[in-house]
């Protein structure tokens, strides 16, 4: 046996997994409430009393961990075009696993620095302008950014024409300055991935021991990444394989909290009609979008808002003031269960439009225009309708038994200019094991891919 | 300075991609930066990436005779995302049927383009211009 004890840090939850990478299965589980008051540390020694509990001693044992504690990786991002070098940054940040709290567009105003300053990020990402493009945007704002009082590091990942000026302007200020190449070099061309390793590094060296997650107290080989890091990289292995073994090919994954809702898809997203043209910012293959109005609980009125209640009552089969009575049981009562078939209804039919909500953000679209020579079609975004494989997890779905049935009721009567997932078999990742099995991938990825395949959907 | 920076594409729900091809190369060897976009191309397209890119001129294509309606208020769009005094050129077969170029390139003029090329203009008359506007060279 050769085991690596896996940790998972959340907001509310520390959740342990100890795997055998010889054996290549999960020797156990434990979770244990996180308090934001208390140390953090607690919460880990409650859950490991728990998993020693079944499994003996774990001290000598391999640790690896990811983290989301005390509210995630809090970013903020700004670019110029909003479409263009403010979404690209975006898309950064949230594939380095950020909770990404706002992006900003064109130059900042005096407001939006003191707004920046309130919120305190703990990174923040300047863009704007492609090579040789516009750099006297991120100019001003690298002045602007330098006279906000809180030292939070700044990339600066812009106009490399720029990128001098900007690091001196900040640096004669307070904060840590990390120049690094263009997110958008090119008109359109994304160019994420050096931004996303300086933010995985200052993530690692400057924020992790902050939280109180330093590696001594915890006895931890490495906190090697954000939690929404970990889960995309899981994804990717579970999408590709690896050489032994075989993967999943494209998928999508929704993950469906409580308050937020983060969708991935590891996919290309090339058109799947012909006659397209390809419109706007090209995509990650692996992306991940968060939607920060969009949840079970703390956010149930955001779906409804989104959706629209008529669409709510008529999935669920009820009225409109049955709807309204069940959004203020969830808003007094945040760790509500439903109970009787019309709760279960309701919830069902929540989920699934959280679900097509998201998805429909996350996706492409695709517009039909009507030329002399017939119908031809504009796509901007990833087009997913082909992918057959969409992952259910979080707190919400990861129990359920009816998650094919959300799921199609989450896609069907959607718009056809919407390039969500259409037929789509649906798997509940019912041991919440993605986080984990992106830590052990960094260890072990046949391992960790081998384990996926057996557990997710109770086996594929 | 490096060198001057244009935005091209084809206007509107026109797809014909291979004159664009045409102009890409041909401005490109002429010594400029060209963004292109390629065709199907909406007004606001242009203008982002005008905007990032920090463009001198734009250059809009259009072959398939809906020009006149397509390039309608893009100069006052221009204006109103902060690129007043962009140069904006047009060209190919910019209207519907068969009309007198003279009244053409008026009233394009008058929608704010500061240079008008009818149908088989060959791209060194237009890469002349370029250089004249953007270069002072005569």
């Amino acid at each position: 046996m050769q085991a690596v004890l896996l940790i998972d840090f959340g907001s509310t939850f520390t959740k342990l997994t100890l795997a055998d990478v010889s054996e290549r299965k999960i020797i156990a589980s434990a979770q244990s409430f996180t308090t934001a008051q208390t140390d953090i540390m607690q919460g880990f020694q409650n859950a490991l009393e728990i998993l020693q509990n079944q499994t003996g001693d774990v001290s000598k044992v391999k640790r690896l961990a990811c983290s989301s504690a005390a509210g995630g990786l809090r970013m903020l991002a700004s670019g110029l075009v909003p479409s263009l070098t403010s979404k690209a940054a975006k898309l950064a940040a949230f594939g380095a696993g950020a909770k990404v709290l706002k992006t900003y567009a064109y130059e900042l105003t005096d407001d939006d620095i003191k707004e920046i300053d309130s919120i305190n990020p703990e990174i923040f990402l300047l863009t704007g302008g492609t090579d040789g493009g516009n750099y006297k945007v991120i100019e001003a704002n690298a002045k602007k950014i330098a006279r906000c009082e809180k030292p939070f590091p700044v990339v600066v990942a812009g106009n490399r024409s720029a990128g001098k000026n900007c690091a001196q302007s900040i640096e004669s200020a307070l904060h840590p300055v990390f120049l690094t190449e263009n997110v958008m070099p090119e008109l359109n061309r994304l160019n994420i991935a050096p931004a996303q390793d300086i933010i995985r590094q200052i993530f690692l060296e400057r924020i992790i021991s902050g939280k109180g997650l330093s590696r001594e107290k915890a006895l931890i080989d490495g906190i090697l990444m954000p939690t929404p890091a970990s889960v995309l990289s899981a994804l990717t292995l579970l999408s590709e394989g690896t050489k032994e073994i075989k993967g999943l090919g494209e998928l999508v994954c929704i993950d469906l909290g409580g308050a937020t809702t983060d969708v991935y898809s590891i996919a290309k997203g090339y058109p799947s009609l012909p006659s397209v043209t390809l419109h706007g910012l090209q995509e990650p293959y692996a992306k991940r979008s968060v939607e920060g109005d969009i949840g079970m609980r703390y956010s149930a009125r955001g779906i409804v808002e989104a959706a629209g209640i008529e669409a709510l009552a008529d999935l669920a089969g009820v009225t409109e003031k049955e709807v309204e009575d069940y959004l203020e049981i969830l808003g007094q009562d945040k760790s509500f269960l439903p109970k009787n078939p019309k709760e279960h209804m309701l919830e069902e039919a929540l989920a699934a439009l959280a679900i097509r909500t998201a998805l429909i953000r996350h996706s492409g679209e695709i517009q039909r225009v009507f030329t002399p020579s017939g119908a031809v079609f504009k796509q901007q975004g990833k087009d997913l309708s082909t992918v057959n494989t969409v992952i259910l997890t979080g707190g919400a779905l990861v129990h359920t038994d009816k998650g094919q049935k959300i799921l199609d009721m989450a896609v069907s009567n959607v718009d056809e200019s919407c390039l969500i997932p259409r037929h789509a078999k649906a798997i509940i990742d019912t041991k919440y094991i993605l986080s984990a099995m992106g830590l052990l991938a960094t260890y072990d990825r046949d391992a960790a891919c081998a384990i996926m395949k057996d557990n997710i959907g109770g086996g594929l | 300075m490096g060198k001057k920076t244009i935005v091209l594409g084809v206007i509107g729900a026109d797809v014909h991609a291979v004159g664009n091809q045409i102009l890409y190369y041909a401005f490109s060897e002429a010594g400029f930066n060209v963004v292109n976009l390629g065709v199907m191309v909406s007004q606001e397209e242009y203008i982002e990436a005008a905007i990032e890119s920090a463009a001198d001129c734009i250059i809009v294509s259009s072959l398939y005779g809906h020009g006149e309606l397509d390039c309608q208020g893009f100069r006052e769009k221009c204006d109103e995302a902060g690129l007043e005094g962009i140069l904006l050129y047009v060209g190919g077969n910019i209207v519907v049927g068969k009309q007198p170029f003279e009244e053409v390139e008026k009233r394009f003029k008058a929608m704010g383009f500061n240079r008008v090329f009818g149908p088989g203009t060959p791209p060194e008359t237009t890469i002349a211009a370029l250089k004249e506007d953007l270069l002072g060279e005569k």
